[in-house]
């Protein structure tokens, strides 16, 4: 009798609604797999190892920038400066190879990025900023700099260097991207770092009631300023994978990846209120994204129809959030 | 009753004065160093004046026109981050159907692009008052579909536009100090702006930005008000659409910097972000001064790229300080 009232339950509103609430990323594992059967329907045979391999590896770099959008949007903020940094990044290290060498570049570029950090982290933390006028004030002083640099640069400017092409876009036996060595170790570090670390308590505790965190002793400013430096190395590493991925080192390369990175962490079940979400819905929801693209890309759609459809796929998954949490 | 009052305020013009010069003081406080600006600007390079003042006017109309539309719906409280895909499709749209026609018909395509800005606005609003998902979310997804559906209308750069819309926004009118462009959107805006923010919707709007509980259970429809607000910043990103199309002759269905631009103006302009502050002739200052600021630049032999990092730092110079006095307020 129990055992029946019990699977009975499983398929009742309230049970889904747990599901969706407790669990998101079961259900977007379930839309992610329907993606991929909807994709071998479409173009049957184009699931193959070598096939996923692609996937993740153009989803590396856009979960890793959906991080820095999943980690601020947990203390309810937002970072819209990581196409500027990560592009920076890119171009900074392509622009030094020639001079100091890889490993010396990437230093400087990572460098770099930790100081805009630091600078936005004080705004946002000292200076009560909006994280959302803070970005995006940054982002126009990044990209303003790094074109001052590329002026000063042109001449001596060279291309992504050939370790970070292999790195980027490289495939292991043809099934592993190389990628993968740089975005375990940071997922790991995220993922662990929100859940077991007091930091990452922190995170989620400013998010869902700065007042109470303050009030319990939590030095809010301090969080907010490693947080935006994290992010913005974390950016400079997803921009880094970029460069390598598309062989390209400009200025605005990662832009365009913005607003797919606050989508991917919305899609994975982050709260842009902050207090509520987590990193691996935010991987999946990267996957997600990804695979839309390439699906639709292989119907043969053009650019307009994927973006309309990007958008409406959006606002459908946070409307359903919305609608299964009760939260506004 | 009434009469007494009136006597009263006449009586007293310069407190009446004084008082809005209090309540628009950031506003004028943009107009003067604008003023500063443009004296600067005579002084190293004195040969700036009648062109430069037309080309600075046509140039900063379509992100005047944005920041208008983006205040709108930051004074109601939430924030659009659509407006950039909305200038390019009602631009492509336009820009596609004049191409070659008569003027008769191209008022028509005027009429029907605002009311197709107004739709946009609408769905805007309606999709963020029944989802309840953040604004911020939604307009970002929404900027997708409207930039999507203007490649869709137009996918490489072209069309056309008709003489006199080129011809309302290109050029000096009768003194040649004064640009057309600079009338055309006063005019807009006072045609809009004014009937509204002086109607029970304007204080509506000024109310949910304000406070959303208190302005509901005053009796204020929120979910009505907040939709109309964003059909008012869907008609203005039309418009500015329609501007980008008379000033460049061409629709192109990419949108340029314009939201955010917008986003950073309104904030300058003195539009707090939390809602419920500010107006919309603040936002046009701040664009103008951008605009000038930029040009400046140019005449300093200083990289433009320069004029992007000020401008960065102005904005958060800006907030930090307003952050500041209200913070020194509250503990007072």
């Amino acid at each position: 009798m129990t055992v029946a009232m019990r699977t009975s339950g499983w398929l009742t509103a309230g049970a889904w609604r747990r599901l969706f609430r407790d669990r998101p990323v079961i259900p977007l594992l379930g839309l992610l797999a329907v993606l991929v059967a909807v994709s071998e329907l479409v173009r049957p045979g184009i699931v193959s190892p070598s096939w996923a391999a692609v996937i993740v590896r153009a989803s590396v770099p856009l979960a890793i920038l959906a991080g820095c959008q999943t980690l601020t949007m947990l203390t309810g903020g937002i970072d819209l400066s990581v196409g500027a940094v990560a592009s920076m990044a890119g171009f900074v290290v392509a622009t030094l190879i020639a001079g100091p060498g890889t490993g010396p570049a990437i230093a400087v570029a990572l460098v770099a990025a930790a100081i805009i950090g630091l600078v936005t982290g004080i705004g946002v933390g000292v200076f009560r900023v909006h994280p959302l006028i803070m970005t995006l004030g940054m982002s126009l002083v990044v990209l303003g700099l790094a074109n001052v640099w590329q002026l000063q640069n042109v001449q001596t400017n060279s291309g992504v260097s050939p370790q970070l092409r292999s790195l980027g876009s490289g495939l292991f036996l043809d099934i592993i991207p190389y990628n993968l060595i740089v975005f375990v170790p940071v997922a790991v570090l995220i993922l662990v770092g929100l859940r077991r670390s007091g930091y990452g308590r922190l995170l989620y505790a400013i998010g869902d009631n700065p007042i109470a965190a303050r009030l319990s002793g939590t030095r809010g400013w301090q969080v907010l300023i490693v947080l935006y430096v994290i992010s913005a190395v974390l950016a400079a590493i997803a921009g880094l994978l970029y460069s390598g991925l598309t062989n390209v080192a400009s200025v605005a390369l990662v832009d365009s990846a913005v607003l797919p990175s606050v989508a991917a962490a919305v899609i994975g079940g982050t709260s842009i209120l902050g207090g509520r979400g987590g990193y691996v819905g935010t991987i999946v929801g990267a996957l997600i994204l990804t695979v839309v693209e390439s699906l639709l890309s292989s119907i043969g759609y053009p650019e307009a129809v994927r973006q309309v459809l990007f958008g409406a796929i959006i606002v459908a998954v946070a409307a359903a959030y919305t609608r299964v949490t009760g939260e506004t | 009753m009434s009469a007494t009052t009136v006597r009263v305020e006449a009586a007293r013009p310069l407190e009446i004065l004084a008082s809005w010069a209090r309540k628009n003081a950031w506003t004028l406080g943009l107009l003067g160093i604008l003023v500063l600006l443009l004296v600067f600007t005579r002084l190293i390079q004195p040969r700036y004046g009648v062109a430069g003042i037309q080309g600075l006017a046509t140039s900063v109309l379509p992100l005047a026109l944005a920041a208008v539309a983006q205040a709108v719906v930051v004074i109601s409280g939430g924030i659009d981050l659509s407006v950039g895909s909305m200038m390019a499709l009602t631009s492509v749209v336009s820009a596609s159907l004049m191409d070659g026609q008569s003027n008769e018909f191209g008022v028509a395509v005027v009429l029907g692009v605002l009311v197709l800005g107004a739709v946009l606005g609408a769905i805007n609003g309606s999709l963020v008052v029944l989802t309840r998902v953040p604004d911020i979310v939604v307009t970002l997804a929404m900027s997708f579909v409207w930039a999507g559906c203007a490649l869709l209308v137009l996918p490489t750069p072209g069309g056309g536009s008709v003489k006199w819309l080129k011809d309302l926004v290109i050029g000096p009118l009768g003194n040649e100090w004064i640009p057309k462009a600079l009338i055309a959107l006063v005019l807009i805006v006072v045609l809009i702006w004014i009937p509204v923010r002086r109607s029970r919707l304007g204080l509506s709007i000024y109310a949910i930005g304000s406070n959303q509980l208190a302005a509901f259970r005053s009796g204020v429809p929120v979910g009505r008000t907040k939709r109309v607000a964003y059909m008012l910043t869907g008609l203005f990103s039309a418009v500015a659409g329609l501007s980008l199309t008379a000033s460049t002759g061409i629709g192109t269905p990419v949108p340029g910097p314009y939201t955010l631009m917008s986003v950073a103006a309104v904030v300058l302009g003195g539009v707090s972000l939390a809602g419920g502050r500010g107006g919309v002739f603040g936002p046009i200052v701040a664009v103008v001064l951008i605009q000038l600021m930029r040009t400046d630049m140019t005449f300093l032999n200083l990289n433009t790229n320069l004029a992007t990092v000020a401008q960065g730092i102005i904005l958060i110079g800006v907030v930090m300080i307003g952050t500041l006095i209200q913070i020194r307020r509250s503990r007072v």
